[in-house]
């Protein structure tokens, strides 16, 4: 028989490549707080330089502001005019509408796929269907973008007789595109987890399938599906480049869907490439970045959480 | 007489009656279900046929290998499909590592209840919901301005910034840091699949955990590892929000040699074409053919994902 020889154990290589992993391991937590630190850094001076808060304070982007003595006060984000003016409100209200027009899109149809490939669906019919959802969430945001600036906003066009081509409606689509996959994902996860104890319970009742869904299933997964459309939310208030290319891009107050509208990702992105480096523009794009990343860090928190608990649920206290 | 047998066995039947319609059979909330896949399928077919439909006619040899030329009216795309290369290659480098280790420590080094686990993986999970835009504003922030100025502040003396500029090394490390969870996930999953007898066997013949995980773990999670690098180079192709103000240009006359030369990219090249171009007709073909030659690369990089980890899954369940 060979010998065989055990390589003696080394403490020391086992305590360096431990340390090793571990610090690579801090390095998305290191990630997360630099990012915050770098954005909000550079909008600081909005809360401190005299010369910034004159023109762009806290209270200059949220109330309305009178420009010009002669004329009513208004909310107005015109930054590179004479006199640059820099409220939040239309992108706020730009931002909320594309969201909005995105989850009434992308909610229904993705729970709809979500129920069906968890209840109704045969083992062949999810075979298809996944991939189906996962090419969609695989379609590059630009492209999505393109999708919607050259092809959809003519079709909606030519249905609906928009008068702006570029509009909340068909921003809001192609966003909802992009919502679909994370929606259906979270949804469909959350109501396969729910123990097959429970279903089988209710069948045993003699609950007919759609009767265990609608009764058992849906509501024991309500919390994921919820989670679900959280997340998605997140993600239609951060996307930039589906918004940037399909809605148009005025700052316009208005209740109005058919009006075109500019985000505040779409905003950062359309200026910060000509905007003069540490000009108050400068200073409030990176306000709204900061804005950006505590909205949507405290969405993520918010869904994560949800799902958590519903992960408890399911496991503990139920099976 | 059935009525009375479930009221004395089951108290709360009236309740459960009123909430579940007996003669519901399920064909309505199926029918409708199913046409919301049909809806999104439609939505997913239609987008790609049109781009298919438009873009073959674009795609030639000379479409791949030449440069843009008359103002992007003519030519080809080959430097920002080198660029793209260039990008996702340098950002492979970086994030693989970091999201392999990340891995290894939660599954192998700490238990899931810990805290220190549940603070990385909050932050694994808010690093994947931050909008692309606000890694744009970071690496702008923090490589460009933070590392890149501090850089040319310590080692070179002249007034022209040599790393303190949008360069394709920024831009990866950005890209790298937007990609990073989803290294982390995949890997995770691999790590997860690999049978504890595997493990076990090893330490009972006197390997040390950092011989097992090297030689034993790492191996067997190798095709996660290798999934969550090809989707980690399927999002950074498709981003283009975090590249714009951190190394992308649209048009150069040279190909990126250095770390810290500026590069052109697909997805930027499809976003400044569609959005900005004086004469979009004459842009059309080579802008559909841009938008093939990525969504063939990145829908291509997502089968080969989808294959392997569907791989993965098979081998989980039968082990």
């Amino acid at each position: 028989m060979e010998k065989y020889h055990f390589k003696p154990k080394s403490k020391i290589k086992e305590f360096i490549g431990r340390k090793f992993i571990a610090i690579n391991a801090y390095a998305s937590l290191l990630a997360i707080i630099l990012i915050f630190i770098f954005i909000f850094k550079e909008s600081i001076p909005i809360f401190t330089d005299a010369d910034v808060k004159e023109e762009a304070s806290v209270g200059k982007m949220v109330l309305k502001q009178h420009y010009y003595p002669d004329r009513p006060a208004k909310w107005s984000w015109q930054p590179n005019s004479e006199v640059p003016k820099f409220s939040l409100l239309p992108l706020f209200i730009g931002s909320i509408k594309a969201a909005i027009i995105a989850m009434l899109f992308a909610v229904p149809l993705a729970l709809g796929a979500a129920i069906y490939v968890s209840e109704f669906a045969s083992q062949r019919m999810r075979e298809i269907i996944k991939p189906i959802i996962e090419i969609l969430s695989g379609i590059p945001s630009v492209v999505l973008g393109f999708f919607a600036l050259i092809v959809l906003a003519t079709i909606l066009q030519k249905i609906f007789g928009f008068t702006s081509r570029l509009n909340a409606i068909n921003a809001g689509i192609a966003l909802g595109l992009a919502v679909i996959p994370i929606v259906f994902t979270i949804a469909e996860d959350a109501m396969r987890a729910v123990p097959r104890s429970l279903r089988d319970a209710s069948l045993a009742l003699g609950a007919n399938p759609w009767q265990v869904s609608s009764t058992v299933v849906l509501p024991a997964a309500f919390p994921g599906i919820a989670a679900g459309i959280i997340l998605g939310f997140g993600r239609a208030v951060g996307e930039t480049m589906i918004v940037l290319m399909a809605s148009g891009n005025a700052a316009i107050i208005s209740a109005s869907f058919t009006d075109s509208i500019r985000t505040f990702a779409a905003t950062i992105a359309a200026e910060m490439g000509e905007v003069v480096f540490g000009s108050t523009h400068y200073n409030v794009l990176f306000f709204i970045g900061t804005l950006l990343f505590v909205l949507t860090f405290l969405i993520n928190l918010g869904g994560d959480l949800v799902l958590v608990k519903l992960k408890e649920k399911l496991q503990g206290k139920l099976s | 007489m059935r009525d009375t047998i479930d009221k004395l066995t089951t108290p709360h039947s009236d309740i459960v009656n009123t909430v579940v319609n007996p003669k519901s059979t399920g064909k309505i909330p199926k029918g409708l279900t199913l046409l919301s896949v049909l809806i999104i399928a439609g939505m997913l077919a239609l987008i790609l046929s049109n781009v298919i439909y438009h873009g073959l006619g674009a795609i030639s040899w000379d479409f791949l290998t030449l440069p843009p030329q008359n103002g992007m009216e003519g030519g080809g795309i080959f430097p920002a499909i080198f660029g793209t290369a260039a990008l996702v290659i340098l950002m492979t480098i970086a994030v693989v590592p970091i999201g392999v280790l990340t891995a290894i420590y939660l599954q192998e080094y700490t238990r899931p209840t810990s805290l220190v686990t549940r603070v990385i993986r909050m932050a694994i999970n808010n690093l994947a919901g931050v909008p692309s835009i606000v890694f744009g504003l970071f690496g702008l922030g923090f490589f460009v301005g933070f590392i890149g100025h501090g850089i040319d502040k310590i080692f070179y003396s002249g007034t022209r910034p040599v790393w303190g500029q949008p360069a394709i090394i920024w831009a990866a490390l950005t890209m790298a840091l937007l990609t990073l969870p989803v290294v982390i996930v995949s890997t995770e999953e691999a790590l997860k699949a690999i049978p504890r007898e595997i493990k076990e066997a090893s330490y009972a013949l006197g390997a040390t955990k950092l011989q097992t995980i090297m030689k034993i773990i790492v191996p067997q999670a190798l095709p996660g590892i290798l999934t969550g690098a090809i989707l980690a180079v399927n999002r950074g192709a498709g981003e283009v929000a975090p590249i714009m103000f951190t190394g992308a240009a649209y048009y150069l006359p040279y190909l990126p040699t250095k770390l810290n030369d500026q590069f052109m990219e697909m997805g930027y090249h499809i976003y400044v074409m569609a959005t900005q171009s004086p004469n979009i007709e004459a842009t059309k073909p080579i802008l559909y053919g841009t938008v093939l030659v990525l969504l063939t690369l990145t829908l291509l990089l997502n089968f080969v994902a989808i294959y392997i980890r569907s791989n993965i899954r098979r081998r989980r369940i039968h082990a």
